[in-house]
């Protein structure tokens, strides 16, 4: 199932790859999480949408309740829409960063801000879409190691590969086929996003061969953990 | 012959066979407007759900792919070089296994797989070939993004979301080798079966 490419591997790969490191993260993250209190836990570590969570004096635990009640009461596709959003803020913000950072220029940056504006119009998109379904995801704060043009395109190849995962494995759980058909719409971009990157960082346009693999929230979430500052 | 736009009836209907401002989400439901007044229920109601629907959605699938690994068959054996010919070889090889899942899936549903209609295709050259596959893989992604929302089982549509993210992943490098843009729209659009069966009928010969 890894990838055959095994070169420069980030921490964020590795810890895809290597499912002992994984465990062990999940665990520093809170103790074993798992299913829906991983997202939970995820989205108020992402600053929840709820006024306690700015208060910061709730412990994780209360937290991880009140995101869980909210999602739970407001349904399924709630909490998968406020998930895609989170990650394409992340995104959004990854590549906002890159652009800041003068690290490319020329035709380089012109695919990195087609990118990251796409990243945004998906951002803007379902933000909308989680408002008219009850309280959307807080935008987090973000850090990412940016220190090389060929380091951030392998993290960019990193993010966008599990971004398409990640909209594939929510596939099969969007009830509304609205939101499913925008699910798609945007999980193919994604893909477009993944192949053009990996393909300018020497790797095969498609790593799963002829059937893309989807990740479960269980899998993306502590990958993309490292990211978010609060 | 016809050298900018091989297919003109395929190019118009990438481009006009939705409307791109109303399937963007501009809102909270931007796409219903596409989805939910003129395709979803219709589509799900009478022409689907009633005559077999995930049958025949695969069966769809399954004449496409039918297609694109005819298609590449066809290029490989023009004399291609190296470089296109190694990719023309990896998006084929994907295709025929998309062809052999699906054939799987509709016995697994059922079904009768659809069989494998004679292709022709407007290809001379490398030039001719890299522009039509540009255009077929962007049409199999619009495709399988307009068709899957009508699916009714979750291991059906995992299955499409599976190789629609490789038609895409497809779209994209046939599109780096052409220099143009690999991912022209923040959202990609989508299509009805019948705009793309009609898209299609120039390269099914009898």
């Amino acid at each position: 199932m890894s990838n055959p490419e095994a070169s420069a591997r980030s921490a964020l790969a590795e810890l895809s790859d290597d499912p002992a490191s994984r465990k062990r993260f999940l665990k520093q993250m809170g103790g074993g999480l798992a299913g829906a209190s991983a997202l939970s836990l995820f989205l108020a570590a992402c600053g929840g949408s709820d006024d306690e969570s700015s208060a910061g004096t709730t412990t994780a635990a209360g937290d991880t309740g009140a995101a869980t009640t909210g999602a739970a009461a407001s349904g399924g596709d709630l909490e998968i829409v406020n998930y895609a959003l989170t990650l394409e803020y992340i995104e959004a913000d990854f590549y906002a960063k890159v652009i800041d950072s003068g690290l490319f220029s020329g035709a380089s940056l012109e695919l990195i801000k087609s990118i990251g504006d796409h990243e945004q119009q998906h951002v803007d998109a379902l933000l909308g879409t989680a408002k008219s379904l009850g309280e959307p995801a807080a935008k987090p704060e973000t850090t990412f190691p940016l220190e090389s043009a060929d380091a951030v395109l392998e993290l960019a190849a990193t993010v966008e590969n599990l971004g398409a995962a990640a909209y594939l494995g929510q596939a099969g759980r969007i009830e509304n086929k609205e939101i499913l058909a925008a699910a798609l719409a945007i999980h193919t971009v994604e893909a477009r996003h993944a192949a053009t990157l990996n393909t300018l960082t020497g790797k095969s346009p498609t790593p799963d061969g002829a059937f893309a693999a989807p990740a479960s929230m269980e899998d993306v979430l502590p990958q993309v953990m490292p990211f978010i500052v609060s | 012959m016809q050298s900018k736009t091989i297919v003109p009836e395929l190019a118009a209907v990438e481009i006009h066979g939705m409307d791109r401002g109303s399937f963007i989400l501009k809102g909270a439901f931007a796409v219903g407007a596409v989805y939910g007044a003129t395709a979803v229920s219709p589509f799900v109601r009478q022409a689907f759900a009633q005559a077999g629907g995930d049958v025949d959605i695969v069966n769809f699938a399954l004449t496409l792919e039918y297609l694109e690994a005819d298609f590449y068959k066809k290029g490989i054996a023009l004399g291609l070089s190296a470089e296109v010919e190694k990719l023309a070889t990896l998006l084929g090889d994907h295709e025929q296994e998309h062809v052999e899942t699906l054939a799987g899936t509709v016995e697994s549903l059922g079904g009768t797989a659809a069989t494998e209609p004679k292709f022709t295709f407007p290809i001379q050259d490398e030039a001719s070939f890299l522009e039509l596959a540009q255009i077929l893989e962007d049409t199999g992604v619009s495709a399988y993004n307009g068709a899957a929302p009508a699916i009714e089982s979750k291991e059906v549509l995992g299955a499409a979301g599976s190789i629609v993210q490789i038609e895409a992943r497809h779209a994209a490098a046939i599109r780096f080798v052409n220099k143009v843009s690999t991912t022209p729209d923040a959202f990609d659009e989508a299509l009805e079966m019948q705009a793309v069966l009609d898209a299609v009928k120039p390269f099914i010969a009898a």
